[in-house]
């Protein structure tokens, strides 16, 4: 579904990634992992169409996407949940929800569905979305997308500097998404979350791809991993 | 007591000209970063156009308050397509000396064309003469003014908060980059919210055609106004254009009234006060400041 080659992405004179090659399957969820600074965040941004300064190739579903307009993206199956949430305090919960428009119908997830699945933006539904709590941001973040049908999501560390049963309410939310026959790309530092949800999983340090392990080896090496993720 | 009321009146009247304008302003400057500085040139042209219209055709006052916001709507997207859109993806300043390059050139073409003594304009004979309520005696003009963009600001409103157009407006104002990695061509928005700008700034122009002395110059202080307005109310925010422009009309005509020596003054203290308070004016978010 997703096939990356050597992509390179500068900010000014700098080189944030140094020719990532990563593939993501149809329906598979991949994790990336990596310290703070691994190039994970700049990934993401390259592929929604908002690091300006890329090189190399990013191929969704056979066409590339490097040439395409940000704003046409979405379109082509992406969803992205930005690492600050991106909610807005000038739109409403509901407006925060329907602000993109449903780009695949058969995916997408009706607004009753949303509330059904996440009751507390139900109550909420007319409040600023920024008046929100950290973790009901992210569902509505993540609930955004879902709402949209897009094919392939990206995550940017959903689970971080949230509560455990937060952690645990999203990741029932992934699992779920997966069982649709949703492909996820999710960036994740809690390698934990990471080994529960992923089929797979891609380790990222300066900017270039270091492993690539499958669940049974990821979980072998967990330990490695933690001292290596300094945790 | 009358005449604490007319001033009033009057305050609001003038200050009506500053909301239509400033809400004009905060539009721009929410979806495209620039500060139009050629506003107060387009209100001139709003007053001038009405003028013309007039004199030419003889389009009279009502028909007027639709035609020539049309017409500087068309102005504003011309403007937009030939000029601003091509420094877009530069610092917003260069944009702002556009815009100020655009309202010397605009004022002295209509000086050249009109001279610089005033346009005459007619007012329409249902709006002259005075309003009596009781025992008060009020020009039927101004109240007619002050209720007319008070309509206008609240279908602005509605527009902002009830329609999909106003939520993606209000969206590529606080996160552009957001916005479109959602999926909404802010692009395609960008040219018609100027042009629609443009328009507010002309409908604050033909209010005040029958009532102002139309001049090429009639824009140049105004434009210095509406950016304290604009500082009062907090860059970028609609309702506090509106507000802080109905606010400084009456400071503006109160100041007139009781400390004519002052009045040129009192409207900056009024904004030195408010930036102390809270450096984000009025209605203005703390982390967009
Ligand atoms: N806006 C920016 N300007 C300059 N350098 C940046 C910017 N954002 C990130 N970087 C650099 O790019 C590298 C990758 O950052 P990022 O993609 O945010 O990593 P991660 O998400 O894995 O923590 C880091 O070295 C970081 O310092
Ligand atoms: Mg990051």
């Amino acid at each position: 579904m997703l096939e990356i080659r050597g992509l390179q992405a500068f900010y000014g004179e700098a080189q944030a990634l140094h020719g990532i090659d990563l593939t993501v399957r149809e329906g598979e969820v991949v994790t990336l992992v990596g310290r703070n600074g691994a190039g994970k965040t700049t990934l993401l941004r390259s592929i929604i169409g908002l690091h300006p300064d890329v090189r190399g190739s990013i191929m969704l579903n056979g066409s590339e996407l490097t040439t395409v307009p940000t704003h046409r993206r979405p379109g082509l199956g992406l969803g992205w949940v930005p690492d600050d949430r991106g909610i807005y305090a000038s739109l409403n919960v509901e407006e925060n929800l329907t602000l993109p428009t449903v780009t695949h119908p058969d995916s997408a997830w009706s607004l009753g569905q949303v509330y059904e699945a996440f009751p507390v933006l139900a109550d909420r539904r007319r409040a600023a979305g920024t008046t929100l709590s950290g973790g009901e941001q992210q569902m509505l973040a993540v609930a955004r997308v879902l709402r949209t049908g897009a094919r392939l999501l990206l995550l940017d560390e959903p689970s971080e500097g949230l509560a455990p049963v937060i952690v645990q309410q999203i990741r029932d939310i992934l699992l779920r998404v997966k069982e649709q026959g949703t492909t996820v790309l999710l960036v994740e530092q809690n390698v934990k979350f990471a080994s529960t949800v992923a089929d797979r999983h891609y380790v990222l340090a300066e900017g270039a791809v270091a492993a690539d392990l499958d669940k049974q080896e990821f979980t072998d090496r967990q330990d490695e991993l933690l001292t290596y993720l300094g945790m | 007591m009358n005449a604490f009321l007319l001033y009033t009146v009057q305050g609001l009247a003038a200050g009506s000209f500053y909301a239509l304008a400033a809400l004009g302003l905060a539009i721009i400057f929410g979806v495209l970063g620039v500060v139009n500085f050629a506003h107060g040139a387009c209100y001139m042209l709003g007053a001038v156009v009405a003028a013309v219209l007039l004199d030419v055709t003889g389009l009279t006052f009502w028909p007027a308050l639709v035609v020539v916001p049309v017409l500087l709507f068309l102005f504003g997207v011309v403007i937009e397509r030939l000029f601003v859109s091509r420094l877009a993806e530069l610092d917003p300043l260069y944009n702002f000396l556009l815009t100020f390059g655009l309202s010397l050139l605009l004022v002295d073409l209509i000086k050249r064309q009109y001279g610089v003594s005033g346009l005459p304009y007619t007012r329409p004979e249902v709006l002259s003469g005075q309003l009596s309520l009781g025992s008060f005696h009020l020009p039927t003009y101004q109240v007619f003014v002050f209720l007319f963009s008070l309509l206008v600001c609240a279908g602005v409103w509605l527009l902002m908060t009830r329609t999909r157009i106003g939520m993606i407006v209000r969206a590529s104002t606080e996160k552009s980059d957001l916005t479109r990695a959602l999926g909404v061509n802010v692009k395609a928005w960008v040219t018609p919210v100027f042009g629609f700008g443009i328009a507010l700034a002309g409908l604050a122009g033909v209010l005040a055609a029958p009532f102002r002395a139309i001049t090429a110059d009639m824009g140049s202080s105004f434009i210095i106004i509406l950016f304290a307005v604009v500082v009062i109310g907090g860059l970028g925010s609609i309702v506090g254009a509106v507000v802080a422009g109905f606010l400084v009309g009456l400071v503006e005509a109160y100041g007139q009234a009781y400390a004519p020596q002052l009045s040129q003054i009192v409207i900056f203290v009024l904004m030195a006060l408010v930036i102390l308070a809270r450096p984000a004016g009025l209605f203005g978010r703390e982390e967009n400041a």
